[in-house]
């Protein structure tokens, strides 16, 4: 399992600028073309990312996770989820950029590599922010009755938070 | 709903400062938030670029194209009553292979491309299946390579940053066909 993570991305790569090039792509100005989309990407992300991080380093330089933590503990025991996550759980399906700077502050506090640092990762590729999702694609041809999808994704949700922790606990 | 979470966020640490005393290192939590949060920009902008310069390589060489057609069986058992062909079922196919290939960007205007031509053949006020499905499938992340969590490992100094990409993909998989399955079931119920 291990190796296929490991040889997934070199790959990817292999696979993508291969098939570009038997289909004599111009591949070198196509990536140029594309990395400045990627630039611009993170323009656009920049702000909320800020606002957001030192929202969270305020949250934890005023010790409020920590008490939350604390609070939490017994039942977050119980699930093996380690307390660091749980505010990562809560922001996941709200906010982006939210959770982007949430899991950079997991990484900090307890390594990217901790167990808590490995349930977040996995927890943060496997979740989407639902309820921007469904407000878009929604708000976007004026459907106010969205009729089960919100149910339906936050049972997508639980699932992926519960095994996030199982799967860490399995296999890293 | 960001405006409430995010000043509730503030004052709630500022709150939670006076009670505990610790007021001094809040202002400074809050400074240090500051170039913490362009640092994380700054060293993930170099990983975002490649992973986009590589998307745009795959979508001129017509290599997503080329994955599109695998996908026909997922899209029959998902949408059945969807016409094969018809703008609908292109810009979902569209949208679904750019959200596997970690293309964001591409996949949202697809997406609501793909709601709006889902809404003329819907006759009726409240959602229709197709729209909740599909939805659905967008709210969870499935994912060839996500991009942007790795990029982050790297920048925080992991030993293998792209170890979690196996778990990732079997619990989100997990997830999606769990939040699948549970639309179909409360469509079913409707029904009856």
């Amino acid at each position: 399992m291990k190796l296929i993570s490991t040889l997934a991305v070199p790959l990817m790569i292999a696979g993508i600028i291969g098939f570009a090039l038997i289909k004599k792509v111009r591949v070198y100005d196509s990536f140029l073309e594309g990395a400045s989309d990627g630039l611009r990407c993170t323009f656009n992300i920049a702000p909320p990312l800020i606002g957001l991080v030192i929202a969270i380093s305020m949250l934890r330089s005023s010790g409020f996770i920590d008490i939350l933590s604390n609070l939490l503990s017994p039942f977050l025991k119980a699930v093996s989820m380690p307390a660091e996550v749980m505010p990562l759980a809560l922001l996941r399906p709200v906010s982006g950029s939210g959770s982007i700077a949430i899991l950079s502050d997991i990484f900090n506090n307890c390594g990217v590599d901790s167990y808590a640092g490995k349930v977040a990762s996995v927890m943060m590729g496997s979740t989407e922010t639902t309820f921007y999702t469904i407000a878009v694609y929604f708000g976007a041809i004026n459907c106010k009755d969205s009729k089960y999808t919100l149910k339906s994704a936050l049972i997508g949700d639980f699932t992926g938070i519960f095994l996030s922790i199982v799967t860490v606990m399995l296999f890293l | 709903m960001l405006n409430y979470i995010w000043s509730g966020m503030i004052l709630i640490s500022l709150l939670t400062g006076f009670i505990t005393g610790n007021i001094e290192s809040v202002t400074k939590g809050a400074i240090d938030g500051c170039s913490q949060g362009v640092e994380l920009c700054v060293s993930m902008l170099g990983i975002m670029c490649f992973w986009t310069g590589l998307s745009k390589i795959a979508e001129k060489s017509g290599l997503i194209k080329a994955f599109s057609k695998l996908l026909k069986p997922l899209t029959r058992f998902l949408f059945p009553r969807l016409k094969e062909g018809s703008p609908a079922y292109f810009a979902i196919i569209m949208n679904i292979v750019a959200n596997f290939f970690g293309m964001g960007n591409a996949a949202t205007p697809l997406g609501i491309k793909a709601m709006k031509e889902l809404d003329k053949i819907n006759c009726d006020t409240k959602a229709s299946y197709e729209m909740c499905v599909f939805t659905v499938l967008n709210t969870a992340s499935i994912q060839l390579i996500p991009s942007t969590l790795i990029s982050l490992r790297h920048t925080f100094g992991s030993q293998n940053p792209s170890i979690i990409i196996v778990p990732v993909w079997i619990v989100s998989i997990c997830a999606a066909s769990m939040a699948i399955l549970s639309a179909k079931f409360f469509e079913k119920r409707q029904k009856i």
